[in-house]
């Protein structure tokens, strides 16, 4: 019980002291701020924008993986995985040897079409769904083990194809994985740091999201820190409010 | 940023500890662009003075920023004297700081200099990618200050949040052109150096001062006197810097 | 609309080996223990899994595996109603019924699917979800759903074994109405002997993947072929070579039984016909053993006692008779068996 408490503690202190020492006259200014509001808005564009990404890559990558067996699924798992393992840093330097302008699949990207990836918003969106999908795909797949296979084979039975199966069946069962997965990636995605430096750069407008935003006021303009840094709790709250019901199972 | 972290969290919990009986242990706060010059100074002290130093080196703004929140440090080597103040009127430095080096600012291009760059000017071209450090890092400021000294507007691709970081990007041939120091380009073999007119350019002063918080105010000193001796304004020089 | 099967399927170490040929509208039950491989062969007919040999529906070869060819489940028109209903949580009682007329594409699934709901009496139901039905319900709505799409074979898997005893015999007979209608080949598989009686008109006995037996439940009950039939009719199952006027079991011992005829026979003894002694009897019966009783039980006003000897036997006797005989478990005891009760048929 003791050492719950100790838990429960350390999480609440630092939360408790961004509330305590807050600035909350400046508070007002603090947020409508013309730079709180351009990083605030391009957080929530590029969370958003890196969670549909997710969604749209992931669901498809849980299926596979769900339905692999063996090395070859073992293999698969440890390389979607890998982004939440890596330091973000890391991540963010393995994208630019991929996608910037002298990467892997980058090089050709610039020869052939004159087009650069690092510095531009799509950069701060690869960076973040890079780090967040890994969180999508594990809960999907997770689903998708839970679910139970004779439903779909109910299905088919019924003589409904891969298609109807698909979209009436296996996907209405699996909406609280992909629900509660989708949330944890765009959280993750909104708090994206170290990647998106690396990767994307640091210009107010282009690619500097809130967590950027927070650690350059750190330094000149701390009241603006804290204030941002409290909206971003604030949201954050107000989703895992939301969701408690998710984590607590219900179907 | 992570490493700086670290660095504080090793730097709080080291004080005294782990250091061989007749050894003294500091710990030095320096701006990133010192890293080679202090790094060698500190293998000099090992050697001379028996003290084992441990440097936290990373952008000015995050060192103050940690200094203000009671880091525990022992010297504190600024990229400006704007830091430096900021840290003085806190009360935390003991007696006045002094200047140890200066640097001046130019223009990082790939090795070669493949876009052909041959001043500040040339950094307006069109579809050149220039990278700068972020107003609050001293660079930064410094750079922002020779553009308007050349009345030149660029809108560069990223700020970054520390000096090197514009260094590598050039490095790695993410950007055409940056602002670093001369030091910078000085110490890596990686990128070639374009200067910057005279008129245009801006002095950067590094101020070092003692903590007065600190629990080796002797070997503190010793560390300041040394990086002002000759020998210590050697290093500085061979590292790039011009020496006071 | 015939159904002919030879299905081969190996999974893991069992190996099932079945041939099945069933009339249309012939209603027809797989009767066996648990991993006999009823369910494997329900699945195979259904596509589910791959089999070695051939399943022909209706004249059309939906499976050969010496051709390659293999019709997928979605496009077999045959329907499964798995044991524990497995309807679709997610969806209501109605949409759950229209959910394969709705795969085939027809504009009044939902029409069609309320007509069936409401001659099954259950159009009250028809927005309830799946979780707020009663067990018999859901059996009832699964078995609907599969009939709204009118498939050719109808394949049942234990359809009752998931409901409280209480209600199994109101759904069974409820199921025996509705099936009484359905045209096609009925395919029923159970390990219970009152549903496969209730509900089909033949039996099929499967037992570690092989037939066994196979015919009406009277002639499968009257010659059991395996212990699983035997126990099913309540019936003592001897198994071995006959020699004439005595049958020769494994063991060495002899059964004396008339026209015992010869080769590989089965002789089956009635419980009932099995008399016990305390000591060695003197009288007619040719078949007298001593023994030692293994357990008793009791079924109503009946005792069953269960003896070993050379021949080991099943007796059943009154409670009277166990208290005179003071009969007990470990007890020596002796049997006695008229020749004529023995009852001996070709293996």
């Amino acid at each position: 019980m003791a050492l719950a408490g100790l838990g429960l503690l350390f999480f609440l202190l630092p939360l408790a002291g961004l509330i305590v020492r807050a600035p909350w006259d400046q508070a007002l200014a603090g947020i409508t701020a013309p730079e709180t509001a351009t990083a605030l808005g391009l957080s929530l564009f590029c969370s958003l924008a890196a969670t549909a990404a997710a969604l749209g890559l992931g669901i498809p990558l849980a299926l596979v993986l769900s339905r692999t067996t063996g090395n070859v699924r073992s293999v698969m798992r440890a390389l979607t995985t890998l982004p939440m393992v890596l330091p973000p840093v890391v991540g963010g330097v393995a994208l630019l040897l991929a996608f910037g302008r002298r990467g892997l699949v980058g090089s050709f990207l610039y020869q052939a079409f004159g087009v650069q990836l690092p510095f531009t918003t799509a950069a701060a969106v690869m960076a973040e769904t890079f780090v967040a999908m890994p969180f999508l795909v594990i809960a999907v797949e997770g689903g998708l083990r839970s679910l139970d296979p004779r439903y779909e084979e109910a299905a088919r039975a019924l003589g409904a194809r891969g298609w109807m199966v698909f979209a009436r069946v296996t996907l209405p069962l699996l909406r609280p994985a992909i629900f509660s997965g989708a949330v944890l990636c765009w959280a993750r995605a909104l708090g994206e740091f170290g990647a998106t430096i690396t990767f994307a750069g640091n210009f107010p407008g282009t690619t500097q999201t809130v967590p950027l935003a927070v650690y350059i006021a750190l330094e000149t303009r701390p009241e603006s820190a804290i204030v941002l840094s409290l909206i971003l709790l604030a949201v954050s709250l107000a989703v895992l409010v939301g969701m408690r019901d998710q984590w607590l199972g219900e179907p | 940023m992570i490493l700086a972290t670290a660095m504080v969290l090793c730097a709080c919990g080291g004080q005294g500890s782990g250091s061989l009986p007749g050894e003294s242990d500091i710990t030095v706060f320096a701006a990133a662009s010192l890293q080679q010059a202090f790094d060698k100074v500190g293998a000099r002290l090992k050697t001379t003075n028996n003290t084992k130093t441990t440097f936290n080196y990373a952008g000015t703004q995050t060192l103050t920023a940690q200094l203000q929140q009671g880091a525990q440090a022992d010297v504190f080597a600024s990229a400006d004297i704007a830091h430096m103040n900021t840290v003085e009127g806190a009360g935390l430095i003991a007696g006045p700081s002094k200047i140890f080096a200066q640097n001046w600012l130019e223009i990082v291009v790939a090795k070669g200099n493949p876009k052909g760059i041959n001043g500040l000017s040339d950094l307006t071209r069109s579809g050149l990618v220039v990278v700068l450090a972020d107003p609050s890092v001293p660079a930064g400021k410094y750079a922002q200050q020779a553009l308007s000294k050349a009345h030149i507007t660029v809108r560069p691709a990223s700020l970054e949040l520390q000096v090197s970081g514009v260094l590598s990007k050039v490095a790695l041939g993410e950007a055409d052109a940056g602002i670093v120091y001369a030091s910078d380009i000085f110490t890596s073999t990686r990128v070639d150096g374009v200067p910057i007119a005279v008129d245009q350019n801006v002095i950067a002063d590094y101020p070092i001062g003692a903590l007065k918080h600190s629990a080796h105010a002797a070997e503190a000193r010793g560390f300041i006197d040394f990086v002002l001796s000759p020998e210590g304004q050697g290093i500085l020089k061979s590292s790039g810097f011009l020496g006071v | 609309m015939s159904l002919n099967a030879r299905v081969k399927v190996r999974h893991n170490d069992f190996v099932l080996d079945v041939e099945l040929d069933i009339d249309p509208g012939e209603s027809v039950a797989i009767l066996g223990p648990n991993g006999a491989g009823k369910t494997t062969l329900l699945r195979a007919l259904s596509g589910l899994i791959k089999v070695v040999g051939r399943v022909e529906l209706a004249g059309e070869v939906l499976e050969d595996s010496a051709t390659g060819l293999r019709v997928p489940t979605e496009e077999r028109h045959v329907g499964l109603v798995f044991q524990d209903h497995v309807l679709f949580p997610h969806l209501n009682v109605l949409d759950n019924v229209a959910f394969g007329l709705q795969a085939q594409h027809r504009p009044d699934a939902k029409r069609i699917a309320r007509g069936w709901l409401e001659r099954a009496g259950l159009a009250e139901k028809a927005s309830a979800m799946p979780r707020e039905l009663s067990g018999g319900q859901a059996q009832r709505v699964a078995l609907l759903r599969t009939l709204a799409t009118e498939p050719r074979l109808l394949l049942l898997d234990e359809p009752l074994s998931a409901l409280d005893v209480t209600i199994r015999a109101v759904v069974r007979r409820e199921l025996s109405r509705q099936l009484a209608s359905f045209g096609g080949v009925r395919l029923i598989v159970t390990h219970d002997p009152l549903d496969a009686i209730t509900l089909a008109d033949r039996l099929v006995v499967l037992e570690n993947g092989h037939v066994v037996q196979s015919g009406t439940p009277d002639e499968v009950t009257a010659r059991p072929r395996s212990r699983f039939v035997a126990d099913l009719a309540g019936v003592n199952l001897l198994r071995g070579k006959g020699r004439g006027d005595h049958v020769e079991l494994m063991s060495g011992a002899s059964v004396a039984a008339p026209d015992a005829g010869a080769g590989d026979v089965f002789a089956v003894i009635h419980p009932r016909a099995v008399a016990l002694y305390l000591s060695r009897p003197e009288g007619t019966p040719r078949n007298v053993w001593q023994g030692q009783v293994e357990d008793i039980d009791l079924h109503g006003e009946r005792v069953r006692v269960r003896v070993k000897s050379p021949v080991s036997l099943v007796a059943e006797v009154t409670p009277a008779a166990v208290r005179e005989l003071r009969l007990h478990a470990g007890g020596a005891v002796w049997m006695a068996v008229k020749a004529t009760e023995v009852s001996v048929y070709p293996a």
